[in-house]
């Protein structure tokens, strides 16, 4: 019998490894063995739905259908039901392309996350990958940085500084040696957009890498990863080695006569190397202590030489940009939000994922339409956007349209896109103190407000809930946050005020003295 | 206690990153992989090699959580204790834990046998709380799972030792 092999897709994304995907890949290996099936097995992306994660699709002749979340204990289930041929199953959501989660999205920048072999640049260049490269390298220095800036593409990381302004000022920057750096230490908790670029497409960041320096003039690149993501690491390397092999990076990239190569650096732990001139520091060998501004990397940065510097998400965006030119991206978003956000639900919510949405959508539809409430099912009392350092909002608030301008009215940053989210079980009070713990914890040292007032937030906030005084306390700790946020040298100990004070805003009644709240 | 150093491998290390600018990172994670962590008695040659002193380079090995400068126990088990798995349990998971393996955060237990350190974020928030045992990623964790892992992964190991 010679019937072609059914084609299964289990991710290799590291939260389906957490989640068992390569025990389920080894069961369906050895049961499709055990009853004589010739399968070829895929370890492909992440479609960004961790809630249905592991995630497995079968190849049918009404494209891709979707199990999950399959563990291995479902395998032989998933076999006699006849998942090879599409057929149904409790587990089955039906074509992966019509999922409702997915369908609802507008994908640009992880338009092929979760469909190919991430590993594979065959399949990269099937799927329209290396075309943004392809055009750039017919265009100047000057026109590339022309479509970055007329995109309106803003920072990804959290700052929301205009990509091209920053690429602009590094091409005219005067200099025999520049870098272009990726800024890979997503320390954010409820964020993992960046380390899906990595692990799920890496070429896509390697392509946007190599327009940043072909438009600025940049010969080395480094990508400084955290090290709490190997597995990003492990697909940078092999990808990073097979466009080389392939001429897409090197001494002359496709006979452009363009050089660019790009080395991989671990960071080690500390979440002040995500701000850029601590990372610049750790990339020097350094301690990561903040540098003060000016002058800005794009003049002196690594290494004392003009250096752009972007977020993972920001240069993963640049190679649609360049494919499909400036005005596509534009038309998506609204105001001076533009393009689209890799939005990561994450926390208490029912429906956790990837989310790649046009600027404009309201808080309100990522957190019911797609996120599907709360996974507790109990009330949703509040929600934190752009990380630890990001505010608090409460249900009043979700109406706000994803849009910078839109986020910093109410007091609050869109950051990095990450949206955690709390149930009507959460401490307002300990979340407070955490942010302020956390601060503590991480400050770089370099400046009295951060190293020194978050240490005393805690204190302040702890005498609070012993009834020691507490409005005396309350008045010392928005003191206290004011200093910080004015006094400090960089976001960490400037933002860290911003959870703490709507906590404190917000949720009033979460800081009453313990005594009194035990007794009610 | 001073620890006896393989220094062929040492100097293996320090010449494979002799022409990385800024390298000094990349030597400290090369060591630690060796030896679990960085031995003291590296930080002299590493300071020498890189034109550095002594302090410059324990300055850099303190300042980074991910480096010790002591070993740890046989297996190290990292525990999110950041918001998104704060918003999903991980408070009572950590203290759970910690009651099973006999040790607090940040420390090592009786027999040696774990390590406990808290870890900010391990990029998995939609799908906490979240841990590492080793090398080995683990997500929607819960307290039972938890007693499994640490019987199948760490008590084998003690028999072993």
């Amino acid at each position: 019998m010679n019937q072609p092999a059914a084609v299964v897709f289990v991710p290799r994304d590291s939260t389906a490894l957490s989640l068992g995907a390569d025990e389920v890949a080894a069961a369906i290996v050895s049961t499709a063995a055990q009853r004589g099936i010739a399968i070829r097995l895929v370890r492909n992306g992440s479609r960004g739905m961790c809630f249905l994660e592991p995630l497995i699709e079968v190849e049918t002749a009404q494209g891709r259908v979707a199990y999950g979340p399959v563990g291995a204990a479902d395998v032989a289930g998933l076999f006699d039901a006849g998942f090879l041929q599409g057929q149904a199953h409790r587990l089955c959501h039906g074509p992966t392309e019509a999922i409702a989660y997915l369908e609802k999205q507008t994908r640009l920048t992880f338009a092929r996350a979760g469909k190919t072999d991430p590993l594979s640049l065959d399949d990269y260049l099937a799927h329209s990958g290396y075309a943004g490269l392809l055009r750039a390298l017919t265009l100047s220095p000057e026109a590339i940085v022309a479509e970055v800036l007329d995109s309106g593409l803003r920072g990804r990381g959290g700052a929301a500084f205009p990509a091209g302004i920053k690429w602009q000022t590094v091409l005219a920057a005067k200099a025999s040696q520049k870098y272009v750096v990726c800024n890979a230490d997503e320390g954010d908790s409820g964020t993992f957009s960046d380390r899906m670029v990595m692990e799920n497409d890496p070429f896509l960041l390697i392509e946007g890498m190599t327009i940043a320096a072909i438009a600025t003039g940049a010969s080395r690149g480094y990508i400084y990863v955290r090290s709490e993501y190997p597995h990003a690491i492990t697909a940078l390397h092999a990808a990073i080695a097979a466009a080389r092999k392939a001429r897409y990076l090197g001494a002359d990239i496709q006979g452009s006569g363009h050089a660019f190569e790009i080395e991989v650096r671990m960071g080690a732990g500390s979440y002040v190397c995500g701000e850029e001139t601590a990372m610049l520091e750790s990339l020097e060998g350094k301690r990561g202590i903040v540098r003060a501004k000016p002058p800005v990397p794009a003049l002196v940065g690594l290494f004392g030489a003009p250096t752009v510097i972007n977020n993972v998400i920001t240069l993963a965006s640049v190679p649609v940009i360049l494919e499909r030119g400036f005005a596509a991206y534009k038309r998506e978003g609204v105001d001076r939000s533009r393009g689209t956000l890799p939005v990561q639900l994450a926390g208490n919510v029912k429906q956790g994922g990837l989310v790649e949405v046009p600027f404009g959508i309201s808080l309100r539809t990522l957190l019911l339409d797609f996120g599907g409430g709360t996974a507790s099912g109990r009330p949703m009392r509040a929600v934190q956007v752009g990380g630890p350092l990001g505010a608090y909002l409460d249900s009043s608030q979700f109406d706000t349209p994803l849009d910078y301008e839109a986020f910093a009215a109410i007091g609050a940053v869109l950051g990095h896109g990450g949206i955690v989210v709390f149930d009507d079980s959460v401490d307002m009070a300990r979340q407070a103190r955490y942010a302020m713990e956390f601060c503590a914890i991480e400050s770089c040292g370099k400046c009295t407000p951060c190293r020194i007032g978050s240490t005393r937030g805690v204190e302040v906030i702890d005498r609070m809930q012993k009834g020691d005084r507490p409005l005396e306390q309350e008045n010392l700790l928005r003191e206290l946050c004011d200093t910080m946020v004015y006094g400090s040298l960089c976001a960490m100990g400037a933002m860290t005020p911003y959870p703490v004070l709507s906590a404190l805003d917000k949720f009033p009644e979460d800081f009453a003295p313990r005594p009194m709240r035990d007794a009610a | 206690m001073d620890q006896i150093i393989d220094l062929t491998r040492l100097d293996e290390i320090l010449a494979e990153h002799a022409s990385t600018p800024g390298g000094l990172l990349p030597i400290l994670h090369a060591v630690q992989k060796t030896w679990g962590h960085v031995p003291p008695a590296t930080v002299p040659a590493i300071a020498a090699r890189l034109n550095l002193s002594r302090a410059e380079v324990h300055g850099v090995i303190t300042y980074y959580h991910h480096f010790r400068d002591k070993p740890g126990g046989k297996t190290l088990i990292q525990m999110c204790r950041a918001e998104a798995c704060q918003a999903r349990g991980c408070d009572a998971l950590i203290a759970h834990a910690t009651k099973t393996v006999g040790c607090g955060l940040h420390e090592t237990n009786g027999d040696g046998s774990v390590t406990l350190e808290p870890v900010y974020c391990l990029g998995h928030c939609a799908t906490g709380p979240n841990i590492q045992v080793g090398e080995k990623l683990y997500g929607r964790m819960t307290p039972s799972r938890f007693d499994e892992i640490v019987m199948q992964s760490v008590r084998p190991g003690l028999e072993f030792a």
